[in-house]
């Protein structure tokens, strides 16, 4: 064959072969576009993989979420995060602030069918209060729980308490989601087999792929509130048809299959693939947590050098909120300078005591090092690097603990590693550690009820960590019994005040996760929790 | 020959039960606690101790182990912590992905590398040769996940004829299967290509100088028959071998490929039980893994003798 012939026969196969492919890309082309269909789908790619279903058992933000679809609430919080009723119709509250009585609303159906009843809320609040730190609280209060007649529930109080509403409100996890009586009889530390709820959005257990697809169908039966959406609260209308949650792990396929119109919203863009989204026309980048995150840095209070709060207080002239939120985020829109121990933005937020965190001090943290007896023993800091912001922080604070003559040594694990060394008591030395960082929502630091960091319940109360300071702890009593919103800002402030003297945890900075999605998608609610009522895809 | 495969099927067992101890004493003896996960962030210990004795991870190991050996005996393979769904039911909904997109990127390369492998030996030196190597080196040096983004950004952003992600089942029809792991396979695929597109090439390169291929040459046989029958034949145990251990560690590559493609298979579903502790998937998993290798090995073996009559067990 001569080489003419051959590019003769090459030639042939590649018209051959572009010819097929013209007949066939249009083919193709047309199947990636779809079929319109009737059915309103709204599909999301959730912010982690679904793996359990029920919310009072796993504290899980993916849980919560799923929850909030399928589940109802009591009370739910608005967005001055003042308690609304929510499946309540009326309550009143006796004199003596010792009696509180809940009548549900009309048109309340389990999606079985069977109706909302007084006894079922009750049984939802006992499982609850055995799982929740805030529930647990308020069962401690109460004297009796107990169903008057069908709609109507009674709950009666040991002392007067100031967060009844506020608790049965709770906006994140665990909320007091309510179930029918025959699951909230479930030991609150197994699963419930069967999700039934009363909420906006049917499970469709079916469905379910664990790792990979979770669906929730609009429940024709649902009556909403008359009053608009806001936060938690408000009228929960089902907007769609169908709810999808795609659990997409890689963020790069993640934006990719926003962009092609895939998924019409994205829960979790990193900071660096959201700044790329933001020059694309289609897709709109914002932030809907008005409160984001904020970082602590945990440090061991049984063990030496930080048994000594003049160690503590060392971390706190230490730290740069500045210098952990650049690595974090990087981006200074999605992040803030925020010394308040209860967050800013909420109405607890206050500036007594920051002045150490807010100016960074070596010299003075070095002075405190010593003064708290610290002679260069080795500190171990458990480094999380599967996770990427915790990541960051701990090599900052890892250099930053250098800076000041600290002999530091950074431990890599994975985080579920840490979960379970962080349990440790023992020494350093043997097994045990120092410092760790994580982070909390912004919801669920807004109180110094639902701020477990500042927790001073030493070794059987107090989370990991164990501070251990009675003050704390009787002013966490006392806000919990505070008459009025003004009380409790004052004791928030005294809280605070004493927090930055005896150092629970050091505050590294508040930050925003922004969502992604779709110019097709309408209705999104502003919230530090993510919710699926009142979207719309046109 | 039906003893030899009964004795390798039986071998099988002591295999496994070794796996099964191994894998065991290796999870539980890692640190890491699925309670503590479960539990969350702001649990206390108490809780987390609740839930570790509601568990059973609080009994001694020799209990753990006898429990979940029994239930293994009657082919149960235990609940997933997390889920609460039967782990069968777990690997059931995930075999399917991760097997058509083994089998499809198989033969995918297969088809590719072979006939490229042996061309490049038939024209050894020639620009077709030299391309050849040139592209298996590519193959080996370009991770997959830059392979899956790069025909992502082309095929899925760009020209949007396939999708991005996911996959279809093709129980929903073969085209919209098709679509979804056209491109997952292409881009797990071309290191494989690569693989057995070399060892093809040396393999039929090796044979090409041996006698009997002078000899049928000087038959008068034309090269089709010589390069197809005589030296692609007897070239054909390495190649394989190669085909078979390429299958065994296709089970890595797939981890990366369904993370970037969002292909939910068995990879991930053995890296997030990982992360999370989820010791009956992962022990599950192991299992499953070690009996496709000893299974893969198997066929290998008992390949062998139809391509060389010449081996006997």
């Amino acid at each position: 064959m001569t080489p003419t012939r051959k590019f003769t026969k090459l030639g042939k196969s590649i018209k051959l072969g572009a010819a097929a492919l013209a007949l066939v890309a249009p083919f193709v082309a047309s199947a990636v576009s779809g079929q319109a269909s009737a059915e309103k789908v709204f599909k999301a790619a959730v912010h982690a993989d679904l793996k359990n279903t029920d919310p009072i058992w796993t504290t899980a933000y993916i849980t919560r979420n799923h929850g909030y679809l399928v589940y109802d609430t009591l009370f739910a919080l608005d967005e001055n995060y003042e308690p609304q009723p929510q499946m309540v119709g009326e309550h009143t509250v006796s004199d003596d602030g010792l009696t509180y009585t809940f009548t549900l609303r009309d048109g309340l159906k389990w999606h079985d069918g069977t109706p909302v009843t007084a006894a079922d809320c009750v049984a939802s609040i006992q499982r609850w209060g055995k799982r929740d730190g805030m529930g647990q609280k308020l069962m401690d209060t109460t004297a009796s729980l107990e169903a008057v007649d069908d709609k109507t529930f009674k709950m009666v109080l040991k002392e007067p308490y100031g967060l009844v509403l506020h608790s049965l409100g709770k906006i994140s996890s665990n909320v007091p989601f309510m179930m029918p009586k025959r699951l909230a009889d479930t030991d609150a530390f197994e699963q419930v087999k069967e999700i039934v709820g009363s909420g906006p959005f049917k499970w469709v257990a079916d469905a379910w792929r664990p790792g990979s697809l979770a669906v929730y169908e609009k429940n024709e039966d649902y009556v909403p509130r008359s009053e608009p959406a806001s936060n938690a609260a408000g009228g929960k209308i089902a907007g769609v048809d169908r709810v999808e949650w795609h659990y997409i792990p890689d963020p790069a396929t993640a934006m990719n299959a926003l962009i092609s119109g895939e998924i019409d919203y994205w829960e979790n863009p990193p900071p660096d693939l959201s700044a790329a989204l933001k020059g694309n026309p289609d897709i709109k980048v914002t932030v809907l947590d008005p409160l984001g995150n904020q970082g602590w840095l945990r440090p061991n209070h049984l063990h030496p050098p930080f048994n000594n709060p003049k160690a503590r207080q060392a971390l706190v002239h230490m730290v740069s909120q500045a210098t952990y939120l650049q690595a974090i985020v990087g981006d200074p829109d999605l992040y803030k300078v925020c010394p308040a121990y209860f967050i800013c933005g909420t109405p607890l937020e206050s500036d007594v005591g920051t002045d150490a965190l807010a100016n960074q001090d070596f010299a003075k943290a070095k002075a405190l090092m010593k003064e708290a007896g610290y002679d260069g023993e080795k500190i171990i800091l458990m480094d999380p690097t599967d996770i990427p912001q915790l990541h960051a922080a701990s090599l900052v604070t890892a250099e930053l603990l250098r800076q000041i003559g600290v002999d530091v040594e950074v431990q890599a694990m994975d985080w579920s590693t840490l979960t379970s060394r962080r349990a440790e008591k023992k020494s350093p030395a043997d097994g045990g550690w120092n410092i760790f960082h994580t982070w909390s929502i912004g919801a669920d630091v807004s109180s110094p009820i639902a701020n477990i960091g500042v927790s001073g319940g030493c070794e059987e109360r107090a989370w990991f960590g164990w501070p251990c300071d009675e003050k704390l702890e009787s002013l966490r009593d006392a806000y919990a019994k505070a008459a009025d919103a003004a009380d409790q800002k004052v004791i928030g402030e005294q809280l605070q005040a004493r927090a930055f003297e005896v150092v629970p945890y050091v505050n590294f900075g508040q930050w925003f996760n922004p969502v992604a999605y779709r110019n097709n998608v309408k209705g999104v609610i502003s919230s530090p929790v993510q919710f699926y009522w009142n979207i719309a895809v046109e | 020959m039906y003893a030899y495969v009964v004795r390798r099927i039986l071998a099988t067992i002591p295999v496994m039960g070794v796996v099964a101890i191994f894998v065991f004493l290796l999870l539980h003896l890692t640190p890491g606690d699925p309670a503590a996960v479960i539990a969350g962030d702001y649990a206390s210990p108490a809780d987390i101790e609740r839930i570790r004795e509601r568990l059973g991870l609080n009994d001694p190991l020799y209990i753990q182990f006898g429990r979940w050996i029994a239930h293994l005996a009657q082919g149960d393979l235990g609940i997933s912590i997390f889920s609460n769904l039967p782990v069968s039911q777990l690997v059931a909904q995930r075999l399917e992905p991760t097997l058509m997109l083994t089998v499809t990127t198989i033969v995918f390369a297969i088809i590719i590398a072979v006939p490229l492998g042996v061309f490049a030996a038939w024209k050894a030196g020639s620009f077709i040769d030299r391309f050849t190597m040139l592209f298996a080196v590519l193959g080996f040096s370009i991770p997959v996940f830059v392979v899956g983004y790069m025909l992502m950004y082309v095929f899925a952003i760009q020209l949007r004829w396939l999708p991005v992600q996911g996959y279809v089942s093709i129980a929903d029809g073969f085209w919209p299967f098709l679509r979804s792991i056209i491109l997952p396979s292409f881009a797990l695929g071309l290191i494989y290509i690569a693989l057995i597109a070399r060892i093809t090439r040396a393999s039929v390169l090796e044979v090409l100088t041996e006698d009997y291929i002078r000899t049928a040459h000087a038959k008068g046989l034309s090269s089709n028959v010589v390069l197809i029958r005589h030296a692609l034949k007897n070239a054909a145990v390495p190649i394989v071998t190669i085909i078979g251990i390429g299958i065994a560690l296709l089970i890595g590559g797939v981890v990366i490929t369904e993370s970037v493609f969002n292909i939910p298979g068995l990879g991930r579903l053995t890296v997030d039980a990982i992360l999370r502790r989820d010791y009956p998937i992962i022990q599950g998993m192991i299992l499953l893994f070690a009996g496709v290798y000893v299974l893969i090995n198997l066929l290998i073996d008992l390949s062998y003798t139809f391509l060389d009559p010449r081996i006997r067990y």
